[in-house]
């Protein structure tokens, strides 16, 4: 159900490795083996009820001061923290 | 009619709950849980009595928190000893629908009648947001009204609405449909909801340029830090500085209060009772009324603003690093003005492990019911200095203590992250940050005179009690008929402050304060309350006046710093000791806390003691 390209696949970066004013639309979430403390299925809905869902625009608006996390993520028209670890179950392009 | 309102947290939900009930409020708790049920009441247009609950925020009916679980069991009926919501009405803040929309399909599912309630349509309108509100309406397939929560007027739309909607003859009970939500169908409602959004409502190019602006600012690496560093210190400064002239005022009108009561009774018991027990009792606590009031003022105006999430942004890795969750910052900033609401509070954390070492540090936070004890020792014992021409000594002082209590909660939360709970993994952080907003004057007013009310009726009733056993125990027995030396010295509150004098004399503590110590375990201010009342009747009415003097003549410097040192931990709050029980759901926690800060006073009360003593204080 992907329109990306092949060609285009280097380019799909985990949100969790994107750095501040970074933006992308979102591919797909993968939320196995972040090492996150929910399990898959309990982090994919949250991510989903905090708006993270295929198609959304997102932009790395801020990190926070220690290792540069958490990050502050502006997905549409709402702006939401989350830790790097989190977003790495974000995949974006 | 009942109304229930739902909403994702930062919707405005609570402000409009304020703007339709005023100060109409009844807080209670939800029975078998600590979740607070917050209900109002107020008369429609048409004379329609309406009582309204303000719902936990939440952004699905998922339930994966006693909060949430509360919101999905009430929309339900599932609820205990609760009636089902006549109207749901489901607030959105209309500069930002997709997550309201998503949880509002969710909600049509459970068959209650929905209204969408477009809150701060001003706000959207100005930032150029306009949305198509009939062909919103027609494609939820439910009413939708806007509301100006905050203005005057601003909800008399939605007051129609819920008239016509009250009018209407019930048309028969829907079936509940909501089940939980896969993966699958969760991603699904928020394509729906993006969709019917992309055909109703058109979004500026550019995000709000205010909220960019602060943030670029209060959110970058340094300069956060150091602004979050400057507005707790003001914070601090405030209490201690701007509360002064009307404690003063209060502290004088009670003691003229005293002298009349003096001069009209006749002397005897009943005399000493009113004056002593009663009116420098009760008084010396109500004092303390301007400084809460301040501090809650902090507390609610930087939440109305927008900056409570943005602390814990910063703060998130600063005490993960001590093994603190990054909400975790909100709770312990309530717990400044009290721990009770501060643990309360811990309920927006939804690990187990990450609520349990929040709720036994929060009341190390210097809770407000320490700094009646504070100011007095500080008023005391440290000169009114001012360092490099602009800081002022108390008010440094002070905010030492903060910071020592700050520190040894770190400390205290990073051991039980290595010795006690080292099994759980560490919760994520994932937070809206909302787009700041202007905080309300009546919204605040509001606020602040629930929190003052609860703390005058605690003054009215747990801490009256404690003043009258007080001064019972102070007054009798009657000393022999021809000493000399003061009456007190023959009571039974000497008898029980000498008996524990041996296991206080090695923290410098006199029996006095042995005997001050014991009716604060009902609550801390009261160890202020019951110095008052032990000094007075000892050496009269002009100590109770003036207990800051007497106390400064009594103690030695060490002995005051030893008790400060006491108080950064002092264990005695029973409330706080049966709230923690309550919302652990087991003694064993409860007496964890208890015993560790009482370790911790001894210990800091000791080395206090003893460096002061050497350096010469004693």
């Amino acid at each position: 159900m992907s329109t990306t390209k092949p060609t285009d696949a280097p380019r799909q970066i985990p949100l969790g490795l994107a750095r501040r004013g970074y933006c992308g639309v979102i591919h797909r979430l993968a939320a196995d083996g972040t090492g996150s403390a929910l399990s898959a299925m309990e982090l994919e809905s949250r991510l989903i009820e905090l708006g993270f869902v295929e198609g959304a625009r997102v932009e790395v608006l801020h990190e926070g001061i220690v290792g540069r996390d958490p990050i502050a993520v502006r997905i549409e028209n709402v702006t939401v923290a989350v830790r790097r670890r989190e977003a790495m179950a974000v995949i974006v392009v | 009619m009942h109304l229930a309102l739902v909403g994702t947290p930062n919707s405005g939900k609570t402000s409009l709950f304020n703007a339709l009930t005023g100060s109409r409020q009844k807080v209670a708790n939800y029975p078998g849980v600590t979740v607070e049920r917050k209900e109002g009441f107020f008369v429609t247009p048409r004379g329609r009595q309406v009582s309204v609950v303000d719902l936990p925020g939440t952004y699905s009916l998922r339930g994966r928190s006693p909060d949430e679980e509360i919101t999905r069991d009430f929309v339900l009926g599932r609820a205990k000893g609760e009636s089902l919501p006549d109207l749901v009405l489901c607030v959105a803040d209309s500069t930002n629908l997709r997550l309201t929309i998503r949880l509002l399909l969710e909600l049509k599912k459970t068959g209650r009648p929905l209204m969408l309630v477009l809150n701060m349509f001003d706000i959207a309108q100005r930032r150029g947001v306009t949305v198509d509100v009939t062909q919103l309406s027609d494609l939820l397939g439910i009413p939708v009204v806007t509301s100006i929560a905050v203005r005057k007027g601003g909800t008399s739309d939605l007051l129609q609405r819920t008239d016509e909607i009250g009018a209407q003859e019930p048309v028969g009970t829907q079936q509940n449909l909501w089940q939980p939500l896969s993966i699958a169908e969760l991603r699904a409602t928020q394509r729906e909801a993006d969709r019917i959004i992309a055909a109703t409502v058109s979004l500026p190019a550019k995000p709000d340029t205010w909220t960019a602006r602060i943030d670029a600012v209060v959110l970058h690496p340094v300069a956060g830090i150091i602004i979050l560093g400057l507005v707790l210190f003001v914070m601090f400064q405030a209490v201690f500085a701007w509360a002064q002239p009307l404690m003063e005022l209060l502290s004088h009108a009670f003691g003229a209060l005293g002298q009349s009561m003096h001069d009209t009774l006749p002397a005897g018991l009943l005399q000493s009772f009113v004056q002593n027990g009663v009116i420098s009792g009760v008084g010396s606590v109500i004092v303390f009324l301007p400084q809460i009031v301040i501090i809650f003022l902090f507390i609610l105006l930087l939440e109305d603003f927008g900056y409570m999430a943005r602390a814990a942004f910063l703060m998130d890795r600063i005490m993960g690093g001590a093994g603190l969750h990054g909400r975790a910052f909100i709770p312990l900033l309530s717990s400044f003005a009290c721990a009770i609401p501060g643990i309360m509070a811990t309920r927006v954390i939804d690990n187990r492990r990450d609520r349990l070492t929040t709720i036994l540090i929060a009341p190390l936070m210097t809770c407000s019911a320490r700094i009646p004890v504070y100011t007095l020792i500080i008023s005391a014992f440290i000169p009114a200095e001012q360092l490099w021409g602009w800081v002022d000594l108390r008010g440094l002082v002070m905010f030492g203590l903060y910071a020592a209590g700050i520190t040894s909660a770190l400390c205290v939360s990073f051991l039980i992250k290595f010795f006690m709970l080292r099994d759980y993994a560490p919760a994520p952080f994932m937070l809206e940050l909302p787009d700041y907003k202007l905080p309300r004057a009546r919204s605040i007013a509001i606020g602040i005179y629930t929190r003052a009310k609860m703390f005058l009726q605690r003054a009215g009733t747990t801490i009256f009690a404690m003043m009258v056993l007080i001064w019972f125990l102070a007054s009798f027995p009657a000393p022999p008929a021809e000493v000399q030396d003061p009456a007190i010295n023959y009571s039974l509150a000497a008898v029980i402050g000498e008996a524990l004098v041996p296991l206080f004399a090695p923290l410098g503590f006199n029996w006095q304060i042995v005997v001050a110590l014991i009716p604060g375990m009902a609550a801390r201010e009261v160890a202020v309350a019951a110095l008052g009342t032990v000094y007075a009747i000892e050496g009269g009415k002009e100590a109770a006046d003036q207990i800051g003097q007497v106390l400064a003549t009594k103690w030695s410097l060490a002995t005051a710093l030893s008790l400060l040192a006491w108080y950064i931990f002092a264990p005695q709050c029973a409330s706080t000791l049966a709230v923690i029980r309550r919302e652990t759901g087991s003694s064993k926690w409860m007496a964890l806390t208890f015993g560790y800060m009482l370790m911790l006073a001894y210990a800091a009360s000791l080395v206090t003691y003893s460096v002061a003593v050497a350096l010469g204080a004693g």
